[in-house]
Parts: structure tokens; sequence; C-alpha cells
């Protein structure tokens, strides 16, 4: 859409393979899709549930029996991203960017050749190409993996309700939609291999985990999965491994949920290879420079398939319209890539920005880092008396840089609301004391 | 015995005690709200022998309150607690959209919320009694008046009467609801804030009287089903911006609060149905009308409360327009060893977060060799009316009568929030604003947001205005998705453009 501004001859070709149990969806990617939207809504329902509970509290009065109905939510839902999903087909249209929903690759320099659903095919040729393909869930590679278990791919548009769930991994995916699915009533248990959101804080990591253990989950931790079938009837058996010894479990689940944090890059078939685009062969990743081109010249990539970068929506964005503009208007912005805020929607949230207590240490030493950090009680929860210890605030700053605050972590309701601005903040060299010198605004969780 | 000998000699017991040195306390902290007991506490840390008078006069029709002043007991506390209350109403509508089956009908009990929100205050009272204890700081639940410049006398509710002197006094009584006086049956049969958070019975169908704070109590009253009305002078929310304040009753019309704009009450009557009649003027019509209500509130401003503390015996001067006691830059009054903080302090804003502030930077100047001064700038704050307007920095009018309209540049967003979607809720007035000076740094003066949790989204926002935040910097932050709060992150239309500032898309 940016390219287009510019006035440059722009097509889009987009595709969606069908998961292994057979669910596609419209154009948009997987933020849209199958990511951040859906998600948030079901996070949403989910805390409805809970608002329900105190709202009792606060006076209101109704019905002790209260259901959740998964079909109406996930209807509403899908409606709603059926009309992202027409959104984006209108503006591409009013911007006068060419649409095509056809499989893009690579078959020589400059030329890609697009098949349709229905397998046929056109080539088109192009001065630049823009690769943003993304990723898709990956699969165990244990029996029975891809016949009975379902990806974040097919659970936001599940045309049943998932009942009694087991959510293999422990990747905020997983930690999201055990949260969701167990806020909206059902028994839901995740099994861990090792450690929870590898790659965030660990002392909130362990929070996040006591919280949800706390509020109904259950974990089955140091377990890997090693063989999924057929149950009793409307059930899958799951069999389990511990990774620390010889023993070994079984358990019966309506629904086996894959969430194992890895996601494989859509860059093995696009003919990469035809126009000699460099990939990290483990892991499917295209490096690219600091202004996101690849080792050849006219070909680009942003967003979750490029190595070494966050695969969050945001940054996608941000990378996708600052090259265009670098392009095409002369300017010369590249994409900051540092002290990206980020938030993970599990049933306590936590939003985070910058680096975490470990890595902080690791990279200054724990004598030149100081940590401040503190407990609270929402207000809102003080009426319904809902847990007073466990959403917790922590800020890390660099003693040699004159208390510079290098990292910021919040657990607590609208964690994304209040991480927001202190990102902003950060990016502005906020220091303790000028943190000390602002005043709160009263009485909200972020002050 | 002593006692009564130093009773019947006031003026001498006084001279003797300016001239003997020696003061019974370090620290004398007259008002044990937000900004007396921050104070008291601080001082204490540095191991100083400090105390404190709270004393509630009960309101005209009767209520009062234990230790902790406005904001716990009849401001910040239930206020927020009594909007969650309404808001939590919205949230079983929405809750039916997102699939959760819940029968009809839903009511809301106002003695369930009341109660509720009444206990968890009192808590507060004891948790603020306790904490005085553990840091040995004196508490006497008494009123004081100056009897000099270094000693006030302690009146408890039974008559009885304890001097007490110190080195330093901090005055933080802070200010209570004004009566408009003048309007026939307004103190009789009227109640205010103070009143409000303690009724033990629904006020019913209610009618506000103000344009400021009226709004988020009508606003309450409206979220929880009752019938409620604001009767409005002139402007909304005199003081902030008028772009948002427009928006924020145009929100509340939709949402069900009745509005009589222009009006001016007359007179107050009582019914024998013991419901209240008023009558009020229509400046705009010329009109006179008039309607019933269970309950009136009168929201038309605060009065500092100084009456009773014999401040010119003290010689610490007060405003003579607004009566409240002027101080420097260091909170010190016209009399050097006498502070004042907090709503009571002429020319400083009316919040728990700069009184808290300002004392506890006044107790470490005293006693802990700082010399830091508080800074009143850029202070946030947010109003809590169903839709939240949270704001930091200066209006556009503000920024326009400082630097012209040339030199400023607006940047501005209608968005609309997730969560609403499916809810189906109207998120026409949810609109954010940043208004920046256009010379090439573009650093910004003043952010604007209305909508869901707009505390929370302002918070991190206010640090980077306090870290000299530019525009281009906000752009170089990347938002956090899906939240609101990431839209100011891409605010990137301006209203010079005229073009459509609506957000659309992922």
């Amino acid at each position: 859409q940016e390219a287009a501004k510019y006035e440059k001859k722009v097509m889009v070709l987009d595709f969606v393979m069908p998961t292994p149990l057979g669910n596609s969806w419209g154009l948009g990617g997987t933020c849209v899709n199958v990511g951040c939207i859906p998600k948030k809504l079901m996070h949403q329902a989910a805390l409805l549930g809970q608002a329900l509970q105190d709202s009792r509290k606060f006076g209101w009065q109704f019905a002790e029996e209260v259901k959740h109905n998964w079909m109406t939510m996930t209807e509403s839902i899908q409606n709603y991203i059926g009309s992202l999903n027409w959104g984006y087909r209108v503006a591409l249209r009013e911007k006068k960017v060419t649409y095509e929903n056809a499989y893009g690759e690579f078959v020589g320099p400059h030329t890609i050749k697009a098949t349709n659903k229905r397998g046929v095919e056109k080539l088109y040729t192009a001065e630049r190409f823009l690769i943003a393909t993304g990723e898709r869930p990956r699969y165990l590679g244990i029996p029975g993996d891809k016949e009975y278990c379902l990806s974040s791919d097919d659970l936001f548009s599940l045309p049943y309700c998932p009942g009694k769930t087991l959510v293999i991994g422990a990747s905020y995916v997983a930690l999201e939609c055990a949260g969701f699915l167990a806020g909206l009533g059902l028994d839901v248990t995740v099994m861990v291999r090792s450690i929870l959101l590898r790659g965030f804080d660990q002392d909130i990591a362990n929070k996040i985990g006591e919280y949800m253990e706390e509020h109904g989950i259950s974990f089955i931790r140091e377990f890997v999965p090693i063989k999924i079938e057929e149950g009793t009837p409307g059930r899958l058996k799951v069999t389990a491994k511990s990774t620390k010894g010889n023993q070994i479990i079984a358990g019966e689940y309506n629904t086996v949920l894959l969430a194992i944090g890895k996601r494989d890059a859509c860059t093995r078939n696009i003919g990469l290879d035809k126009v000699g685009v460099k990939i990290n062969e483990k892991t499917g990743k295209i490096p690219v420079n600091d202004e996101e081109q690849t080792n050849v010249p006219y070909i680009y990539a942003i967003g979750d398939i490029l190595q070494d970068k966050l695969e969050l929506t945001p940054v996608a964005i941000q990378a996708g319209r600052l090259l265009v503009q670098r392009l095409y208007a002369g300017a010369t912005r590249k994409c900051d890539y540092v002290n990206v805020p980020t938030t993970v929607f599990t049933p306590l949230e936590y939003g985070a920005c910058g680096y975490s207590e470990e890595a902080a240490v690791e990279k200054f030493g724990e004598e030149n880092i100081e940590v401040y950090h503190s407990h609270f009680w929402p207000l809102e929860w003080t009426v319904p008396s809902r847990d007073n210890n466990k959403c917790y605030a922590k800020i890390i700053c660099n003693i040699q840089d004159n208390e510079r605050v290098i990292g910021f972590h919040v657990l607590g309701p609208n964690a994304g609301e209040v991480t927001q601005g202190f990102a902003a903040a950060m990016k502005c060299g906020l220091t303790k004391e000028q943190l000390d010198s602002t005043i709160g605004i009263h009485p909200v969780c972020a002050e | 015995m002593a006692a009564l000998w130093w009773r019947r000699l006031p003026g001498l017991r006084g001279a003797v005690r300016g001239l003997s040195g020696k003061k019974e306390y370090d620290l004398l902290v007259v008002g044990g709200g937000s900004g007396g007991l921050a104070c008291a506490k601080e001082a204490a840390q540095f191991g100083r022998k400090v105390a404190v008078l709270d004393y509630v006069e009960p309101s005209p029709q009767g209520t009062k309150w234990g230790l902790g002043g406005t904001c716990v007991n009849v401001g910040c506390i239930p206020k927020k607690l009594m909007h969650q209350a309404a808001l939590l109403g919205s949230a079983v509508r929405d809750a039916q959209h997102y699939g959760w089956n819940i029968a009809q009908p839903v009511h809301h009990t106002w003695s369930v919320m009341a109660q509720a929100v009444q206990n968890y205050v009192k808590s507060l009272n004891w948790g603020h009694r306790v904490q005085l204890q553990d840091k040995k700081v004196k508490y006497f639940n008494m009123k004081g008046s100056f009897s000099d410049p270094y000693t006030v006398c302690g009146l408890t509710k039974g008559g009885k009467e304890t001097i007490v002197t110190a080195e330093n006094i901090v005055i933080a009584t802070g200010g209570r609801p004004k009566y408009p006086t003048h309007i026939a049956g307004a103190l009789e049969y009227g109640i205010t804030s103070d009143d409000l958070f303690w009724l033990k019975e629904s006020p019913g169908k209610t009618l506000v009287v103000g344009a400021s704070f009226s709004l988020e109590c009508a606003g309450f009253l409206t979220g929880i089903g009752l019938d409620a009305t604001v009767m409005m002078r002139s402007i909304a929310l005199r003081g902030f911006d008028q772009q948002m304040a427009s928006l924020v009753t145009e929100h509340m019309e939709s949402y069900g609060t009745k509005f009589l704009k222009r009006c001016l009450p007359t007179k107050v009557e009582k019914l024998e149905s013991n419901r209240l009649q008023v009558t009020w003027k229509n400046t705009e019509l010329g009109t006179e009308e008039t309607d019933s209500f269970d309950t009136v509130m009168w929201a038309v401003g605060r009065a500092p409360d100084t009456e009773t503390l014999n401040l010119e015996t003290a010689g610490v001067k007060t405003n003579s327009e607004t009566g409240k006691i002027v101080v420097d830059a260091s909170e010190a009054t016209s009399v050097p060893h006498i502070y004042a903080i907090g709503d009571i302090t002429e020319g400083r804003p009316e919040l728990t977060p700069t009184a808290i502030a300002a004392g506890r930077l006044l107790a470490r100047r005293l006693f802990g060799q700082s010399s830091e001064l508080m800074d009143y700038d850029n202070v946030p704050t947010t109003v809590f009316t169903p839709l939240e307007y949270g704001c930091v920095g200066l209006s556009e009018e503000a920024a326009v009568q400082c630097y012209g309209s040339d030199n400023i540049e607006v940047y501005h967003a209608y968005y609309k929030p997730l969560e609403f979607t499916v809810a189906e809720r109207d998120a026409t007035q949810c609109y954010m604003k940043m208004v920046c000076l256009r010379e090439s740094e573009q650093r910004i003066l003043g952010l604007h947001f209305i909508g869901p949790n707009a505390g929370e989204v302002i918070q991190g926002f206010a640090l980077g205005i306090k870290c000299g935040a530019t525009y281009p910097q906000l752009m170089k932050t990347i938002g956090i998705h899906p939240t609101c709060a990431e839209e100011v992150t891409k605010l990137h239309i301006t209203k010079r453009s005229g073009l459509d500032a609506t957000v659309t898309g992922c």
C-alpha cells in the first residue's frame, strides 16, 4: 500500500496453503486470520468471563449459571476477520495494487510464476521483489501429529467447542491459548518440555505459569509427547515420555493443540535457489542487511521470515513502510529494532520492553545493573477480592549509564496499554531519575 | 492541671514557647490526606519526631469518615470503584456478544456496591493508621488551629484540647465541596461528593449540578442503571482541551446521560413524596423549567478548608480571591517554617499524586539534605467518565495561545478498540491527538487520548514527555499489537492537512 502511494506499479501475490486438517483463510496474513486478532478477541472473551464474576461483587445481579457458547464467539470473530479480509481487498483495489490469490515462486531472474487454486499458471516480471511470506506452525514429527492435532492455524475457526484440551508447548502461543480456553470454562492441561516462554524474562515467565496453575490450568512438566492416536470414541490418546528418565504417561483429551514455539519459514518452496537468494539452511530464515535487502540486490524481505529479527506484526509493518520510503521517496530512515515492546496476552498479561533481567546481567554484569521492583494490587481487584500479590512490575537500570532504564516488565491487567508509553519513553533515553520525577495518574496500575 | 493553666494564658504561653526554642515535634502535619500522610511518613523515615492531626468535620448531611483524606474516602478511590461497577455493566452486555449466555434480567443493587466500596475504604483508613504506628508517627484525631506560629491547638470531637508545638508545620487540610448557598434549598436538600459515596440507599433519579466532577458521577450513575442528568452553566471540563471535552460529553449523551446545558438552578424544594423539585433558568431560551428528582448533588467546585485554622494568628497569607494558601516553589508559606501542600495551595493542581510528591520532596528537603523542588509541569491526569479521557501537557488551545497556530502541528486519529468490534460498540468518540511544535525537532507539547483505560495509556507517554519526547522519537517506537495505545505511535495525519483521520486496517 505504501509503494502504491508513490505511483509505482505494484502487485501482491497471496496464497494460503491449507493446514493438514484442511483449513484456509483470506487476505491479511497470520496476524489478521490466525494470530494477534482472533487471539486477542478470544482472550477478551475469557476476560469478560472473569468480569462477569467480578461484577457480582460490584452489585450486578443475574442468574448464577453462566455458560459460554464457543460457536457464538467463533462466528462473531470469523465475521470480523472476514470484514478485515474484505477491507484489505478493497484497500488494495482503491490504491490500484494488483492482487492475485496465487502461490508465487521464482523461476528466473526478475521472473515469478503465480499458480492459483485451480492450477492455472501465469508469469510476471518486476524490477524489485519483496518476500514477506511469513511462517507456519511446526509439527512434532511423531505418529499422529498431522492427523489428529490442531495448530493455531485451526483453533480460531474451529466449528465445534474444543472441550477437554491438551496444549503441547510453552511458547507464548501455547500459554495464551491455554489461558483463554481455561477462561472460557474448558478443562485445560499444558505439557511443557522444559522452561516456559523461552527468550522472555524467566522470573516473569514463572510468575505467569504459577498464576495459570493457581487458576485451574494443569501443567505436565518435563514430558514430551511420543504418540497421538484415537482413544475412546471422541477422544484422542496422548502418550508422553519424561525428559528426565523412562517414565511413560498417557492421557485422553477431546483436542490436542500443538504450539511448540517453532514455526517453519515459508521459504523452501518458492524458488529462491533459482535466483540465488541465500537462506539459513537450518532455520529456513533469510538473512538481510539493515535495509532489509537479501544477498540479491533487487530482492528484499521483511517480517517473520527474517533471520535474527522479531516475529511481530508492528515490526513487519514498520519495516515494510520504511523500506518503500527509502526505495521510492528518497528517505533514509531504517527500521529501529532496538527496544521493541511486546505483550503476552496470558490470563495475567505481561508487557515488556528491552532487556530481560538475565540478558541484562549477562551483557552488563550483575554489579552494574539495578533492578527496582514492586508488587501491586489493581484497585479494580480489591472489591472482588482477587489476588493481591500477583501483579508485579520491574525496571532494570544501567548504573554506568546514568541509571538508564534498559528493561521494563509489567505483569498485570492491560499490560499492553501500560507498556506502550514506557517503550516510547525508553526510546527517548529514560533514566530512573526522570521516572521518579514523573507524576503518576491516580488511581491506575501504570502509576 | 497544667493544661488548664496554659489555657487561661494563651498569649503568654505562646510567647514563652516561641522564645524557649525546644518544640515537641520536628514536624507537625495538619491534615491526614494524600499530601499530609506522605510528608509525615517520609519525615519519619529520617528518624524525626512527627505528628499528624486529622479531623473530618461532618458534611451538612452528617457524613463523616476516617483517616486518609479526600482521595481515599470521598474522591479518587470510591469514584474509580463505582466507575468500575459501571464499566462492568457494559462488560456484562459485551460478554453476550462474545458467547456468554446470561439469563435476563440483569440489574444492579446500589447497596451491595456501596457496602463493598465502603468496606474497602475503611480498610484503607485502618491501613493508614497502622502505617503511622509502624513508622512511629503520632496521630491525633483532632481539629487543629494555630495559637501562634509554632503552636497548634487540637480539639477532639468531645471538646478536649491538646497543645502541640513543632519546629516545622505543614498545612495539608485540603478542601471541601462548595454549596451554592444563594440557591434556596441547596444546603438543606442537596448532597455533595462527600455524601454520595457513603449513601446506604440508591440515590435514584439524580440531578448532578456542575461540569467537571459531575461528569464522572453522572457517568457511573447512568452506567449502573440510574436516571442521571447533568446541569451545566456553560462549558464542560473547564481548563481541559475543549475539543476533547465535547467528545466526552457527546459520548455520555449517546450512553444515556441527560444534559441540561446553559441552565442555572434557582431553587430546590421538597415535595410531599419526599422527592426534590428543582427549578432552573434556561439561559439560552430564557425560560424557567422544573423537574423532580430523588437526589440533587452539587459538584460546583471546592473551597479550601482554612476557615477554622486561624491562619491570621500564625501570619500565613492566603489568596484573597480563592482563599487558598500562597506558597513559593519550595512549598513555604509567608511564614518560613510553615509549609502547605495539596489542594489547599494556590496555583497547584488538585491531584493526589502531586500532593504526595510535594509532601515527600518537602520532607526530604527539610530533613534529608535534598534540594530537589517539585516539578508541576506536564502532570498527567485522567477523567474517569464512561469513555475515559487521559491527557498530559498542553491543550490545543493553550498551545495555540502560547506558540501561535502556525508554529504547532496537531496529529490526530479516530480509532476503534479491537474489543469494541465483536461487542458492536460505538467507537465514534474514540480519538487521540498529539500537539507538537512545528519546528525541526517537533517536541511534543501535549497528548490527549479518549478511550478505554485512558490512564494506563497516558502514563508511559507522560514519562516520554518528561524526557523531552519529540514526534520523530515516538514514530520510531514500534507499537504493541493489538492495543489502543499503539495508535499513538502511528499518528501521522495532521489537522492542517484536512485529510480523513480515521485509522484503517491492521
